[in-house]
């Protein structure tokens, strides 16, 4: 049998992640029961349109500078999965031209937050197509992507032979208490939220999922510094040439077939990543913490949340001295948090 | 006179139009060959786009498969029509679709009547050609390959093995020598001419046609045969990466290409508008009589590549994190590591920071939190000196610091007391330099006022500690610079030691000695220890009467002046 180098599993081990791969499959399958259509035009994906997937809840002060972020970096198409949402947002997103949307108001956590729908509509409208699974403060930042669109990279990506590309999420902070400068419609959150951890970050290998385990930043280092295995993934793999077989498990830190996630070189050399800047901490943070805390509708009991809700009350300040404050994706290259790797 | 182009089209044909328009308008003749696998409906739209050239021409379809006979035979029939068709070229020059000329033509022309017999070719013999996909070289010539490289790798690895083992050899027609080189070339009617009506060509052919990639040897090898004078380099500015794949050009690239001076460039992405409207639409700056210099992009692609083989010393991230031993440097930068040092002098840390103009931090790994110079609870590149934080990876924060403090020497300290896990790592560093005085943690146990049955059992077990650790350092698999003395041998001669230590870190002369600690009583100390039932080995041999701080001073003095 052939297996990708260093990534060696019995005939046993081979079956077992593959009928991983078909639950996860069948669960999509099993929770679209739950999913109404509001407005579907998947009709207007062409041939060779880049996709952008993500489920929301009550974000619709995000979605414009979303929106337009992702426009504008050349996303063709929008696939959104609503879950019950109360401010507008199904309303606004089915008013889009680009946008496909459906809703739902099952549980996002028996849902594997969220992944069963989206991995529905993965197999079902995304095969044969590049396309980026991100949540609505997540923002891509790849090599070049100030003077190269995405469709630059998707097709490099082609042309070598590469199925998925990796990038870290970046967590993003303001100076000051988080509360303190209100997010606007429309505004760049990184106007508020510029400043990030440059050189905190642990990594591991996960053997058996081929994957690494990236943790670190300033949640680890303010709200975790205790607990510091439940601090969050921050590996990630949000851009993939999709195909039907395919999966995402455990949001978009890992997937299967696992071939798709060795996004890294094990000798020494850099593949190309980007990163996902995560404009979590902004002012809206706060009223999400303890939303989501009475939901209980997160990863391990919302664990992370109640570490957030504790620190909150004290009107935190994630910035230290030592925090660097973004200006371009080149910054992040020399920083060593992403690599343009032979893309030149 | 003039210039003819032979373009090979597969994709991206509306591009291949404009420039195919470009050179056409300015009276240069092209023959397009577009692959056979192109649907027909993208066909039409081409010829239409071009239609009212008179000196554009189509040629019969091959199909075009990488590493395949059918590029050759495309160029062959469009090479013919060109020489047929427009008898006022005198250079024929073979390009892509995805080619873009990056100087005017009139640039072009005039090199070329400055140079109206020589042949420019890319062409070197197959020893001397290590680029190669597959590492095959001479074998192109000498096995068969009926599999596909790209659709059935196995299987095509499997048959050239299969070949070497039985010893199977294709005889090489009589005449020719092997020789490689890009495809893209630029020949003279002469030569070109003479190769495609050559009497013995329907045999050559035969022979190339189960040769592997024949677009990179057929021109190469035969040109040799008929050109009176060969340039072995390609007028196309072309460069490669390690997968053999050609690197593209984008916007950003647009001033390098204008500095290149080169004629031809490829591959530029079909999307590329800026580029393509420059140097198609735009008023390209004549440079009459420069010479192409590719310098500047040969860099930029060599660094690129280098990057994605060996990528950045010691760093550890999402698309690069190396297995162990293949981490071409476990850490970013030198570093020195004192193990029993602030121990045993008096203000080490501020007197070694102030003496080599380094960053010297505490005990990194202390128990309770990292000690970073200066107190700081977090460091640059907003390190945690949260003990929790640190020790659930110690690796990545000794990584993580060492990366992140590039271009500064980074010293600690480090000793039994501090937690041990890094020992294997830093021991096997090549970037650390760990001096250890052994034994010198006890000198703080004997300046304290602790109960003696205390200091005895917290000596027995920083003692059995330090062992370990020396047997780890002093281990098969050592790579870092390690000097090791027991606190008796140190004390011998401490300001010359020093020195040697010293000496790696800066090159600054020691004008400044730092202060021993008061040992008066030291050996009395250890005999009571001893006497009390715990044998302290690691300090080496001091007797009761000996007065160490005295002696070391006194030898200390002579190094002073230096």
């Amino acid at each position: 049998m052939r297996s990708e180098r260093g990534l060696e599993l019995g005939i046993i081990g081979a079956i077992r992640l593959r009928a991983r791969r078909r639950r996860a499959h069948l669960s999509a399958f099993l929770h679209w029961r739950d999913v109404k259509v509001v407005t579907d035009r998947t009709h207007k994906i062409k041939r060779a349109s880049i996709l952008a997937l993500s489920t929301v809840r009550n974000e619709r002060i995000r979605l414009p500078y979303f929106l337009r972020y992702y426009r504008d970096m050349g996303i063709d198409h929008f696939l959104f999965v609503d879950n019950d949402s109360e401010d507008g947002t199904r309303e606004y997103l089915a008013a889009q031209p680009d946008v496909s949307i459906w809703t739902t108001k099952a549980s996002y956590k028996e849902a594997a937050f969220g992944v069963h729908w989206l991995t529905h509509l993965q197999r079902r409208y995304c095969h044969g197509h590049w396309c980026l699974t991100v949540d609505v403060d997540e923002f891509l930042v790849y090599p070049f992507c100030e003077t190269r669109p995405l469709r630059a990279l998707t097709d490099w990506l082609d042309s070598s032979g590469v199925r998925s590309f990796p990038a870290m999420l970046l967590d993003m902070y303001p100076k000051g208490a988080i509360q303190g400068r209100p997010y606007v419609e429309g505004q760049n959150p990184f106007d508020i939220a510029q400043w990030f951890d440059s050189g905190n970050y642990t990594i591991q290998r996960n053997d058996w999922n081929g994957n690494l385990w990236i943790q670190g930043g300033p949640r680890a280092r303010t709200f975790f510094a205790d607990n510091t295995y439940a601090a969050p993934a921050l590996n990630k793999i949000p851009l993939v040439l999709w195909d039907r077989s395919y999966a995402y498990v455990s949001s978009t830190h890992m997937l299967l077939p696992r071939g798709l996630n060795l996004v890294f070189d094990d000798r020494g050399g850099e593949k190309a990543s980007g990163c996902l800047l995560h404009a979590k901490f902004l002012d809206t943070f706060a009223h999400k913490a303890s939303e989501e805390m009475t939901r209980a509708q997160h990863y391990a009991e919302s664990q992370e949340y109640i570490a957030y809700q504790n620190a909150l009350a004290n009107q935190p300040d994630l910035w230290c001295k030592f925090s660097e404050k973004y200006i371009n994706w080149r910054q992040l290259e020399i920083l060593g948090l992403m690599s343009k790797g032979n893309w030149a | 006179m003039t210039i003819g182009f032979v373009m090979l089209c597969h994709t991206a044909l509306h591009r291949a139009a404009e420039t195919a328009r470009h050179w056409a308008e300015r009276d240069c003749p092209v023959v397009i060959h577009v692959d056979k696998r192109v649907d027909r409906a993208s066909y039409d739209g081409l010829v239409a786009r071009l239609a009212g050239l008179g000196n554009v021409r189509f040629a019969g379809r091959y199909g075009c498969e990488w590493g395949t006979w059918g590029i050759v035979a495309a160029t062959q029939a469009a090479s013919i029509i060109m020489l047929r068709d427009f008898p006022d070229v005198r250079h024929v020059f073979l390009v892509s679709g995805s080619c873009l000329p990056l100087r005017p033509v009139a640039d072009l022309k005039e090199y070329l009547a400055s140079r109206p017999h020589v042949d420019f070719i890319e062409s070197v013999t197959t020893q001397d050609a290590g680029w190669t996909v597959g590492g095959l070289n001479l074998e192109r010539f000498t096995l068969r390959f009926p599999f596909s490289w790209r659709k059935n790798r196995w299987l095509f690895d499997r048959y050239v093995k299969l070949q070497r083992h039985v010893g199977y050899k294709r005889q090489v027609p009589a005449g020719l020598v092997p020789h490689l080189g890009s495809q893209w070339w630029c020949l003279t009617r002469a030569t070109l001419s003479a190769i495609l009506d050559s009497p013995n060509r329907a045999e050559i052919d035969r022979y190339f046609k189960r040769v592997w990639i024949p677009d990179e040897s057929y021109f190469q090898t035969l040109v040799w045969q008929y050109s009176a004078a060969v340039e072995s380099r390609s007028l196309t500015l072309s460069k490669f990466d390690y997968q053999g794949k050609p690197h593209i050009f984008y916007d950003d690239h647009l001033q390098l290409l204008r500095r290149s001076d080169c004629f031809v460039a490829r591959k530029i992405w079909p999307q590329a508008d800026k580029i393509y409207q420059t140097f198609l639409h735009g008023d390209a700056i004549s440079h009459a009589s420069a010479e192409p210099s590719p310098g500047k992009v040969d860099r930029l692609f060599s660094k690129a590549v280098e990057r994605r083989v060996k990528g950045r010393q010691g760093l550890y991230m999402q698309s690069r994190m190396p297995r162990e031993n293949y981490e071409h440097g476990r850490t970013a930068a030198p570093y020195s590591v004192f193990e029993g040092f602030a121990e045993l002098f008096e203000n080490y840390e501020a007197w070694l920071s102030k003496v080599t103009g380094t960053r010297v931090h505490g005990h990194l790994y202390a128990p309770a939190r990292a000690e970073f110079a200066g107190g700081e609870t977090v460091f640059i590149g907003a390190l945690s000196d949260n003990a929790a934080l640190r020790d659930y990876q110690p690796k990545c924060f000794l990584t993580n610091l060492i990366w992140n403090t590039r271009g500064e020497r980074q010293c600690f300290q480090f000793g039994p007391a501090d937690r041990q896990d890094i020992s294997w790592f830093m021991t096997t560093d090549p970037n650390a330099q760990i001096s250890v005085i052994s034994g010198a943690w006890i000198i703080p146990l004997f300046r304290s006022n602790r109960n003696f049955g205390d200091i005895r059992r917290e000596s027995a077990r920083l003692q059995k500690i330090e062992a370990d650790h020396l047997n780890i350092l002093r281990s098969q698999w050592t790579k870092a610079r390690v000097r090791i003395w027991t606190l008796a041998e140190f004390l011998e001669n401490p300001m010359e030691l020093l020195q040697g230590i010293l000496d790696e870190i800066s090159q600054r002369a020691l004008t400044e000695a730092p202060r021993l600690v008061d040992l008066k009583g030291f050996g009395q100390f250890l005999q009571n220890l001893r006497n009390a039932g715990m044998k302290p080995v690691l300090m080496g041999d001091f007797s009761t009467s000996d007065d160490p701080y005295q002696a070391a001073s006194r030898r200390s003095r002579p190094y002073l002046v230096k």
